[in-house]
């Protein structure tokens, strides 16, 4: 089919299916499963009723009761994207053959099943390779590195010292290679400070790792703490350096039971730690489940609003923004470093930096910048998205499953809402990143890790997203950018301007669906210009030519007809 | 540790801004200020006026402030800072009335005191004894100034805060507002072109009614308003309605509006209930009988008293609504930014929002999809039939989202139509609490909620809106002074001096120049507007043609109406005269008026956007929104620097001037061509320089943002604001090997 190509094969079909649609009722038609997607069709009714879904979002399938003794089956299938469905058909008369159900669960789950992945298979060709993005060395040469201070270091090259860890890191030239072996011992699963971004004025730099594995007892890494110096040093306008622990100082304080725990400020001379009060993984998975209770199918008019405050969602995202903020802060007008953690440094860390890499560098809010940053803060440094995601996995109650990408995709939302004009990218955008988390069409969100992707020949054997994005980039330009290069973005992070980001959400109600999208109007706008642009342009060359050509004609001017271009000012 | 942000972030501009705290002030030694004064307009007078005051820089809790003089005249209370402000002068948006630092005594909401720390509200009793050290003054477009009255002479503070107290708070006559003392002279070439309908003769009517081709009679014995003082001078009735000299002139139905199908939209309040029911049944019954003869027989009545709630309701939701924007200082915004929604919800102000958005919907249903008759009636029929009937002829009419059909439609519904303007607004500071309520800016409301959902539908803009609704208490206008036609001819006259035969002088409202030049005027307009294409000599509307009128059936010929549903259901006296005609649907159905509602929504959603035509909201939940502008444009917490919808308007305004100048370029290029080129009036959608700093604050054009160091505001309290008590806080990101959840 257009999308998939030739590869997505259909698996079954069954006609007289019913699809019970929580906004218009049961419609009958069509269901067909592929090895990528499920396919509902109705044609009997107006407008045609289609759904078009890839099995990569389903979290969960399951039949709904006992076979009745009509014999119907019923199954529901609960969905990453927050819609659930129903179906209901007669229980097939040949015993033999495959019912849908039992094809959907093979090729939704297909990790279960030990088959790989449907990116695996597609083929589809782009005349863009999005593979070659992301360019590690070139994306810090951007940043003017490496320069005095800061160097590239081989130690992790082959993914021995930190697994989760991209090849390439950025350390002070002031420590070895010999030193950081020390202190990858010292940090939870060996996610060193390392840096992530600097600013191109002051070197303030921010800087990403995971917790010191300091303990009950107060360990002390003397490679850590001269690590952290050096990167204090490595900025010369500042003699202080901000520790931001992501968690709540209550959750901080627990993980010293287990090994973990923050930088005391004794060991750390000049450090300042501030902890930003952030959840954990458990509690956002939590927060958005309550979310899908309030928003679909139905919304409870009358108790809405405190309905939405009971999920905590959106303080959740205020809490994020706010740290990013005050990240971004501490660089920009205080000129100071950052070194940022959370346990592990890869839910909460790259949330942060990510969001606060946004506000200071307007790189990160073009198109290619964006998946610049996605590709380095998210990808290279290891966000567990197989983990988080749980890609063709059936195990849906896995603890390890949480919604800290759409999160980070949320806040940037919320970023854009404010700042209209202040990114390259649209809403739609945001929304295709996150629809294709699910889809498992593309290699770009598969594995844990840049070594895991390397070994799996993630990049030989799928299609990158962003070969798919960069093909057709018309779709996903914000007709209002402006490009201010030096702008610092601060977002007001109170929870009034905070709104719940209904065109994803709550998408699947057909009553809150926009008529006609506003930026339709932008688009028209801009399409006006180029085309008045270009009939003055021509009307100037043909001018031009006729002047040149002689003056005698002109009496009798050839009447061109000008159709009026409408406008709508 | 991090008390960063708010302190440095928030400040004021440091050319006029004193930096000490007043502890830190000694009177003694400040040298003598040069004497300054208000620049006042004509027929303003100054009453009192105290310095030093310090007014505080509502942003943070440090005390900062600005050293002034304060003064209180017949128009305003305002305050002159000692230091030279440049900011004023290079405003775009500026007010020519009032500033920044002016509250048109109108314009006070609440005085608070505050003694001896303690916080309290001012009335008339409390003026007398003691002044505050501090004065809090709440205005009604939701600005919060706090002045400090301790460092001047013990004399002047009381002279200035009794005084303020006295002409904001007293109860006083009407002969006092400043509108009967302001001798501006109009400026009679800055009126834009086209005029504003007043609806204050009877040509505007007919013309009215030519235009929507109503069948309906005008009515002119009212001229003189001897059948009633509380009906309006002209107004226009069905042609089958015969006696008008009974019943005390009340329980007219009122015509409003026409549907090109014929069929009518009127409103009347309710005849007097007197001894005899049956007196009340029989007038209601000719009351609908006349309508329903306006077209086919059919009729639906419904009285907003028992479907909407009261204005005793919506004045105490509103009461709530607004304290959560009247916000003194940073602390009390994080506090309350915590329970932001349930208290949002607590309010219900969003609620009464969506009932009435939800009736008007009702009731265009009736008139566009049943092609009935709608008679809406209410005890005095001034004030929720203004907004139901106002907004249902927004939904149907494009003439009313052009910005002058849209102030000629707030003329005819509500200045002509007799909304009691001046005891709902409360101007006159009234004991009597029961007649104040802010129905008008309940409208506004709706119709923002209108625009920011279809925002390409409407010529005016959402600053428009808010000005609006500034302006009701500006007292320099006629237009929302009054309780009645009546009452403002009779007011008029009176106030009129002698020598000049002409009445007072008073400007209305929609002489926006009176208040903005025509480069600020231009913030009215929305630059997105698709304006209809005009073709040749064309209506506004393409009408269908006309229903064939069919006047005469016998009325038997209808069933007996039987309807459930919300519709009021009409007495069996009346069944017996009046046969209800297109009523299948409401009959069978079994649901809530909001669920029928949602299928004629949902059915008009599925037809493609027509900008010109019938225009519906979505009325869930996430749908209905809170004002933004007008709520949050004060609170410098949510000023977004170089964000907000002022980033769109500044990219669109220049979208649109390159393509205008192209256009020209196109024109002059092609001169014997350009004959046919556009020549509609054209709104001036010249760039407007927005300022030469480059990025300005969400809170454009209103708030001028002090905070040029673009640093981000810190919110402080987060922990407080989630308190996760289960136990998913305390457990680690890596728990597969002990965490089951579901």
């Amino acid at each position: 089919m257009e999308e998939s190509g030739s590869v997505d094969s259909v698996e079954s079909l069954s006609k007289d299916v019913t699809y019970i649609c929580p906004f218009i009722g049961p419609v009958r038609g069509s269901l067909t499963v592929t090895n990528y997607r499920l396919f509902f069709r109705c044609t009997d009714r107006e407008p045609v009723f289609g759904l078009d879904l890839p099995l990569g979002a389903l979290s969960r399938a399951e039949k709904i009761g006992a076979a009745t003794s009509r014999g119907d089956v019923s199954y529901g299938l609960v969905c990453k994207d927050m819609r659930n469905l129903r179906f209901v058909h007669k229980e097939l008369e040949d015993s033999l053959k495959k019912s849908a159900f039992e094809v959907l669960m093979k090729f939704a789950f297909p990790v279960s099943n030990n088959m790989s992945l449907f990116a695996f298979e597609y083929k589809q060709v782009f005349p863009e390779n999005g593979w070659k993005v992301y360019d590690p060395l070139a994306e810090y040469k951007r940043q003017g590195l490496p320069n005095e201070s800061w160097r590239i270091s081989k130690v992790n090259d082959h993914y021995e010292l930190c697994d989760s860890y991209p090849a390439a890191l950025f350390v002070p030239v002031t420590i070895t290679d010999e030193e950081l072996r020390r202190v990858f011992s010292f940090r939870a699963k060996g996610r060193i400070p390392v840096l992530s971004w600097i600013h191109p004025e002051s070197q303030a730099a921010v800087v990403r790792a995971s917790q010191p594995m300091v303990g009950q007892n107060g360990r002390r890494c003397k490679e850590d703490e001269k690590l952290l110096q050096a990167i204090m040093d490595a900025n010369a306008q500042s003699h202080k350096l901000f520790i931001f622990d992501a968690r709540p100082s209550v959750n901080a304080a627990a993980n010293k039971m287990k090994g973990g725990g923050y930088e005391s400020e004794d060991a750390y001379q000049n450090a300042e730690l501030v902890f930003l009060d952030i959840h954990n993984i458990h509690v956002m998975r939590e927060s958005l489940r309550k979310l899908k209770e309030v928003v679909y199918p139905n919304i409870e008019e009358s108790h809405w609003l405190s309905n939405l405050e009971s999920t905590h969602w959106l303080e959740h995202i205020k809490l994020i923004l706010a740290g990013a903020l005050r990240i971004a802060d501490k660089v920009e007008s205080g000129k100071t470093s950052v070194v940022v953690h959370c346990s592990d440094g890869w839910d909460r860390t790259p949330q942060l930096t990510s969001l606060a890499l946004i506000m200071l560098d307007s790189h990160y809010r073009t198109i290619r910048g964006f998946q610049i940053l996605l590709e380095k803060e998210w990808l290279s440094f290891g966000h567990r998205f197989q983990q988080r995601v749980g890609h063709g996995d059936r195990n849906h109650t896995d603890a390890d499953r949480s919604p800290i990408f759409l999160q980070f995709i949320d806040c940037v939302w919320q970023m854009t809402r404010q700042f209209p004009a202040a990114f390259e990218f649209n809403e739609y955008f945001l929304i295709t990143i996150l629809d294709h988390l699910y889809s498992c069409l593309f290699g770009t969100f598969l594995c844990n890790s840049e070594q895991q992707r390397l070994k799996e020949e993630v990049p030989k054997r799928t299609v990158s997203l962003w070969s798919f994005v960069n093909s057709q980039l018309e779709e996903f330009v914000n007709p209002l950018y402006v490009h201010y290069p030096s702008h610092v973005l601060f977002p007001t992070v109170g929870i009034r301007h905070l709104q719940l980001w209904v065109t994803y959400y709550i998408r699947w109600n057909p009553r809150m669906r926009p008529q006609e999208p506003v930026h339709q109007r932008y688009k028209e706008l801009l399409a006006k210009r180029a085309e008045l642009q270009k009939r003055v342009e021509e009307l100037q060359r043909e001018a031009a030519n006729r002047t040149a050509s002689s003056s005698s004609e002109r009496a009798g001017s050839p009447t061109r007809s000008i159709t009026p271009v409408q406008t709508f000012v | 540790m991090l008390s960063l942000g708010s302190v440095g972030a928030k400040s004021t501009k440091p050319s006029f801004v004193s930096y000490v705290t007043p502890e830190e002030i000694k009177l003694e030694k400040e040298p003598p200020k040069i004497e300054k004064h208000p620049d006042l307009l004509p027929g303003e007078v100054e009453f009192c006026c105290a310095n030093p005051i310090l007014k505080y820089t509502q942003d943070d809790m440090s005390q900062r402030g600005i050293f002034g003089t304060l003064f209180c005249t017949n128009f305003r209370v305002t305050f002159i800072s000692d230091e030279k402000s440049q900011e004023e002068t290079t405003k775009t948006f500026k007010n020519k009335l009032y500033g920044e630092n002016d509250i048109p005594l109108m314009c006070v909401d609440h005085i608070y005191g505050v003694y001896d720390e303690k916080k309290k509200l001012i009335t008339g009793g409390l003026v007398k004894n003691k002044y505050p050290s501090k004065m809090i003054i709440h205005c009604k477009d939701l600005r919060v100034f706090q002045f400090c009255l301790t460092f001047t002479k013990e004399e002047d503070a009381k002279k200035i805060f009794q005084g303020i107290a006295h002409h904001c708070l007293e109860e006083r006559s009407l002969k006092c507002v400043f509108a009967f003392s302001y001798s501006g002279t109009p400026s009679p070439e800055m009126q834009r072109k086209w005029e504003t309908i007043l609806f204050d003769s009877p040509e505007d009517w007919t013309q009215e009614m030519k235009r929507t081709r109503a069948n309906c009679r005008l009515v002119t014995e009212n001229e003189n308003f001897e059948l009633s003082q509380r009906l309006p001078k002209y107004f226009v009735i069905p042609s089958a309605l015969g006696d008008l000299f009974s019943y005390q002139g009340k329980g007219f139905p009122i015509w409003c509006w026409s549907h090109h199908s014929g069929c009518a939209l009127f409103k009347a309040s309710l005849p007097p209930v007197t001894q005899e029911d049956g007196d009340f049944q029989k007038h209601l019954d000719i009351m609908l009988n006349a309508v329903a003869h306006n077209y086919l027989y059919s009729a639906k009545t419904e009285d907003l008293s028992e479907s909407l709630p009261t204005i005793q309701d919506i004045q105490q939701s509103y009461n709530k609504f607004k304290q959560f924007f009247l916000i003194e200082n940073s602390t009390d915004f994080w506090l309350s930014d915590v329970k932001w929604f349930s208290s949002l919800e607590s309010s219900g102000w969003l609620d009464i929002i969506r009932q009435c958005l939800q009736k008007a919907v009702e009731v265009v249903e009736c008139l566009e999809k049943d092609n009935t008759n709608v008679l809406i009636t209410e005890e005095e029929g001034t004030d929720l039939c203004c907004v139901i009937s106002s907004l249902v002829q927004i939904m149907l009419d494009p003439y009313y989202r052009t910005l002058m059909g849209f102030q000629s439609l707030v003329q005819k519904e509500w200045v002509a139509g007799c909304h009691a303007f001046l005891d709902r607004c409360n101007h006159l500071h009234q004991k009597d609490k029961e007649c104040h309520s802010p129905v008008f800016l309940l409208f506004l409301e709706c119709v923002w909620q209108l625009v920011q959902q279809h925002s390409p539908a409407f010529q005016f803009s959402e600053t428009y809106l808010t000005v609006l609704s500034d302006s009701v208490d500006v007292p320099v206008f006629s237009t929302f002074l009054f309780n009645s036609a009546h009452h403002r001819e009779s007011v008029m006259k009176a106030e009129s001096p002698l020598a000049q035969s002409s009445p007072l002088s008073c400007p209305t409202v929609w002489d926006w120049s009176v208040q903005f030049d025509s480069k600020a005027q231009n913030f009215f307009f929305n630059p997105l507007y698709s304006e209809k294409v005009k073709h040749e000599k064309a209506v506004r509307k393409a009408h269908k043609p006309k229903h064939q009128r069919q006047l005469s059936l016998p009325s038997t010929a209808f069933k007996p109406p039987s309807k459930k549903g919300f519709f009021k259901d009409e007495t069996d006296s009346l069944k017996k005269i009046l046969r209800v005609k297109r009523l299948s649907r409401w009959m069978g159905s079994p649901d809530s008026p909001a669920a029928t509602t949602r299928g004629f929504y949902e059915s008009w959603k599925q037809r493609p956007l027509d900008y010109h035509g019938l225009l519906l909201p979505c009325l869930d939940g996430p749908a209905v929104r809170v004002w933004m502008q007008r709520y949050l444009r004060w609170i410098p917490e949510v000023h977004i620097m170089g964000g907000g919808s002022v980033a769109v308007m500044t990219k669109l305004m220049e979208l649109l001037s390159q393509v205008q100048d192209l256009k020209r370029v196109l024109e002059q290029r092609d001169s014997s061509q350009a004959v046919k080129l556009d020549h509609r009036p054209y709104i001036q959608h010249r760039l407007l320089s927005f300022g030469s700093s480059g990025r300005l604050s969400s809170s454009f054009p209103f708030a001028y943002s002090r905070n040029r160091s673009f640093k981000p505001i810190i919110p402080t309290g987060l922990m407080q604001s989630l308190m996760v008590t289960d136990s998913l806080a305390s457990q680690e990101d890596e728990a597969s090997s002990f965490v089951s959840l579901v």
